[in-house]
């Protein structure tokens, strides 16, 4: 086990490695930079973007840039943002409060909802119930999560009334309930996609396991079917669900960039977005590196973790 | 990057011309005479009744988020609409083009003597009641170090233009200073209204210019002190009780960053913003917007002309009968009125309609394809295969470039292909994302023609050496923004000749001449007039279009909630 988990640290090490240089060289080979904004203001000349360049060291060659930045990152200095002039550390936990938020609420909407369902469906296999929540699905993986979001607004905020049309909160209240309120439209709409995921992914693993021997087993012995529902079938199908759990988070990831913009929530998603749009480089391949690390350990996380849980499973 | 589109209702320019005296009364030859745009949606109000003290909060939602905070580092538009709130300049533009004192006493002309009579030395006389948000006075000190820090070598400065010729900086008393030009410089004056004042007590202290706690907590002398920040989110700036001037009125102002215009204008609709800031109501929902209760819109002018900038180095269009031929070609009011309804104005110069030296009885643009077919006949541009012209093995083919993403400019570039098409000219696409197109690409003329806003004034002055210089030409090694490549000897002559000038019918006669000398060369071929169109609720009162400033809501020290 030992073994395992260094040998994959150093994979995650060394994919680290790759990911900051491909993501520096495109970052910085796409035509435009920080300064472009610029090229339309009167008051900038090209003699002032030239000074400003160079004051920023975006003139020396990319390899001894890249070398720079990695040299300090690994000092724990991860620059600052060319647009505050914050740490980019700082811009990034500035930011994460609020994702980690919208994602913790819509994970957990996605994994209940989501098992709910997908049990239902297996338990009553071809049912009217497993048929709605199959087309269901479909169209929730097939539905824009923009699209969706603007059509939440549009009926429960401009229509009814019933929801605010973004923010995280009102201004000026920061209670409870306001963050709440702000909450419920943008985590259904990101938990939208994820519940769907989670209903198939379920659904197919009860299927498995109630088709096993041991469940035929229990019932033969007379068990109590919530008894075999709960303790056996359940337990175990919800086994592969760890892996799903790791290999959901970049999709999470995606879907919050999405619903940040569309709801004005101040994530890390949408400081990515404004960040490439800006050519923010230090931020964002801070928002890169983190991004990456958060998946490497998830994914590595939920390696041992199934280990862990599963004794049949056995690594090394 | 402006993305304006458009213009509505032309004000008219101001009848007659300032004598000399009126004219060094706004101040000196930047001066810039705009009048407010008409608005058919609503009048602007001036406050009546203000209270007596401050009360309640605006908030105020932008497209774009506020992340500079020092005044005299790079920024864009939006951050400007910050800086008007925490800071003050010496003196400022009012929306009909007057200058107004701000923390100097008076403008200086060469009547009151703040201005010798070539330009070079200038005596500017301060208030000595200003206060810093932080108590400590406000001081000819404090002016001394922001000039000079805009031309300190190790300060990412957001412009030096003007500021490099200031020499000689000397403080006669905590309330006035003293400064000798280099060489005369008239819109030095409209710089000036739109350079921050920053502090001295504060900033001199700091190691290193570029980063300091200031930096993300800036203390001004403006009607409002900072608040807080959550970034991505919004600002929230309180109301300065020791504000010299007017007001404020209201206890607090949020800016509030809603990224998508389209979810601007719904939290506008829903009421959770009070004021549709930069960049305002898409034209699309303005006809809309004009219909909900308790709400007002205003659409106003901005200094942004909407144009096609070809490249004058790049093979057919170095040749003026095709650039003539082209312009004929467009039809410039299906661009209008199909793609932007109606809202915006045609316009034939790169000056604003309203401004001062903005020069009436241009030649007017006509829809006339057989008249640009007849053009090109008569200059050898022959039909070829697939009916594409040519002359001299060069064809009449080009790309147009724009921000892709901006749908009004990717329709009118399907308008153009069709008009270009008529007469033989062959227009193809190549659209890229803002950071890349206004990159090198842009910069160092490596395009073929492009649709682009541009606000040509400095200011409020109309020197656009930056900009039609022959000496301003990134891609041969100037130091501007003349992407276009256009060289003129007779327009350096005018814009030297303009910069030096400091009477204000003279500047006009001389930024005329070089009005119909741009019209006439055709170096840009201009489409229409920026505009805005912004939400304020109902009650609440003040907001004044001002198209000297970048940002319509420079004002908020004079909005209060009736």
């Amino acid at each position: 086990m030992a073994r395992y988990v260094a040998n994959r640290l150093a994979q995650a090490i060394m994919l680290l490695v790759i990911v900051s240089a491909i993501g520096f060289a495109i970052l910085h080979l796409a035509p435009g930079g920080p300064l472009s904004q610029f090229a339309a203001s009167a008051q900038m000349t090209q003699e002032d973007l030239d000074r400003v360049t160079k004051q920023l060291g975006l003139d020396r060659p990319l390899p001894i840039q890249y070398l720079d930045w990695f040299g300090r990152m690994l000092k724990g200095d991860w620059g600052k943002s060319y647009r505050d002039g914050e740490a980019v550390l700082s811009v990034i936990t500035s930011h994460l409060g609020a994702t980690l938020e919208l994602m913790a609420t819509a994970t957990i909407i996605a994994v209940l909802l989501g098992c709910w369902i997908g049990v239902l469906g297996a338990l009553r296999r071809y049912s009217l119930f497993d048929t709605l929540a199959t087309v269901g699905a479909m169209i929730a993986l097939s539905i824009p999560t923009f699209w969706f979001g603007l059509v939440t607004i549009y009926v429960f905020s401009v229509k009814l009334g019933w929801l605010p049309a973004g923010n995280r909160q009102t201004v000026g209240d920061g209670s409870f309930l306001d963050l709440l309120h702000h909450l419920i439209a943008p985590a259904l709409v990101l938990a939208l996609v994820e519940t769907a995921m989670w209903g198939r992914f379920m659904r197919s693993s009860m299927l498995e396991v109630i088709n096993q021997d041991y469940i035929r087993t229990a019932r033969a012995k007379g068990m109590l079917e919530w008894r075999i529902l709960t303790v056996h079938a359940l337990r175990n199908a919800l086994l592969p669900m760890i892996t799903v759990a790791g290999l959901q988070l970049p999709t999470l990831l995606g879907g919050a960039l999405v619903a940040e913009t569309v709801f004005t929530w101040p994530g890390m998603g949408r400081l990515f977005l404004d960040s490439i749009g800006y050519r923010d480089y230090p931020v964002v391949m801070g928002i890169l590196m983190f991004s990456a690390t958060m998946v490497l350990i998830g994914s590595l996380l939920a390696d041992m973790l199934y280990a862990v849980v599963d004794p049949r499973i056995r690594v090394g | 990057m402006a993305d304006s589109t458009g213009k509505f209702g032309v004000g008219s320019v101001h009848p007659g011309i300032p004598n000399r005296r009126q004219f060094f009364q706004l101040g000196a030859g930047a001066a810039a005479g705009w009048t407010l745009s008409g608005n058919a949606f609503a009048q602007t109000e001036r406050p009546t009744n203000p209270p007596d003290k401050p009360r309640g909060q605006v908030i105020a939602a932008l497209s774009q988020e506020p992340t500079v905070f020092h005044p005299l580092m790079p920024g864009i538009e939006v951050d400007q609409g910050l800086w008007w709130q925490v800071f003050s300049p010496l003196w400022f533009i009012e929306p009909d083009g007057k200058f107004v004192p701000d923390l100097a006493r008076e403008v200086p002309t060469i009547e009151n003597g703040g201005l010798s009579a070539d330009g070079l030395t200038w005596k500017i006389k301060l208030r000595s009641d200003v206060k810093w948000h932080d108590g400590t006075p406000f001081t000819a000190e404090d002016v001394k170090f922001s000039l000079e820090l805009n031309n300190n070598p190790d300060f990412r400065a957001r412009s030096r233009v003007g500021h490099s010729l200031v020499k000689d900086i000397k403080i006669v008393a905590p309330d006035e200073i003293h400064w000798r030009m280099e060489a005369p410089y008239s819109p030095y004056m409209s710089i000036l209204s739109l350079t921050f004042i920053v502090p001295k007590h504060i900033l001199d202290k700091v190691p290193d210019p570029n980063a300091s706690p200031f930096h993300n907590a800036p203390v001004g002398t403006g009607p409002f002190r900072w608040g807080e920040r959550v970034p991505g989110d919004h600002i929230q700036l309180n109301a300065h009780a020791g504000y010299h001037g007017k007001g404020p009125y209201v206890e607090r102002v949020v800016f509030k960053y809603i990224p998508d215009l389209t979810v601007l204008y719904t939290q506008f609709r829903t009421g959770q913003v009070d004021y549709t800031g930069l960049q305002g109501i898409l034209p699309n929902f303005v006809q809309e917007a004009k219909t909900l209760k308790g709400r007002k819109i205003f659409v106003s002018s901005t200094s942004s002309v909407e144009h096609v900038a070809p490249n004058l180095e790049f093979g057919p269009f170095a040749d003026r009968t095709v650039r003539e031929a082209l312009y004929l070609a467009i039809n410039k009011q299906a661009i209008i009125d199909a793609l932007n309804y109606g809202l915006p104005t045609q316009t034939e110069s790169f000056v604003p309609q309203q401004a001062w030296s903005f020069q009436q009885g241009l030649p007017q643009h006509k829809y006339d394809p057989a008249k640009a077919n007849a053009l090109l006949d008569a200059a050898g541009w022959v039909r070829g295969s697939g009916g594409v012209r040519e002359k001299g093995g060069v064809k009449l083919e080009f790309t147009n470039s724009t921000t892709s993403g901006n749908a009004v400019r990717e329709q009118t570039q399907q308008l153009l292909i069709q008009d270009w098409r008529a007469i033989g000219a062959a227009m193809r696409v190549n659209n890229m994302p803002a950071a890349v197109i206004w990159g090198d690409f842009w910069q160092q003329s490596k395009f073929n023609s492009v649709i682009v806003g541009v606000n040509f004034m400095l200011g409020s002055d109309p020197d656009v050496t930056p900009r039609f210089g022959s000496g301003a030409t990134p891609a041969k090694g100037g130091r501007g923004y003349n992407t276009y490549q256009y060289q003129s000897v007779e327009a350096d002559r005018l814009l030297a000749q303009g910069a030096k000038q400091f009477d204000l019918a003279e500047r006009k006669t001389t930024y005329g001449d070089l009005q119909k000398l741009i019209r006439n060369d055709l170096a840009i071929l201009p489409l229409f007039q920026g505009f805005i169109a912004e939400g304020v609720k109902e009650g609440l009162q003040g907001f004044r279009p001002n198209i000297n400033t970048s940002i319509n809501c420079w004002n908020i020290r004079e909005w209060y909630w009736a």
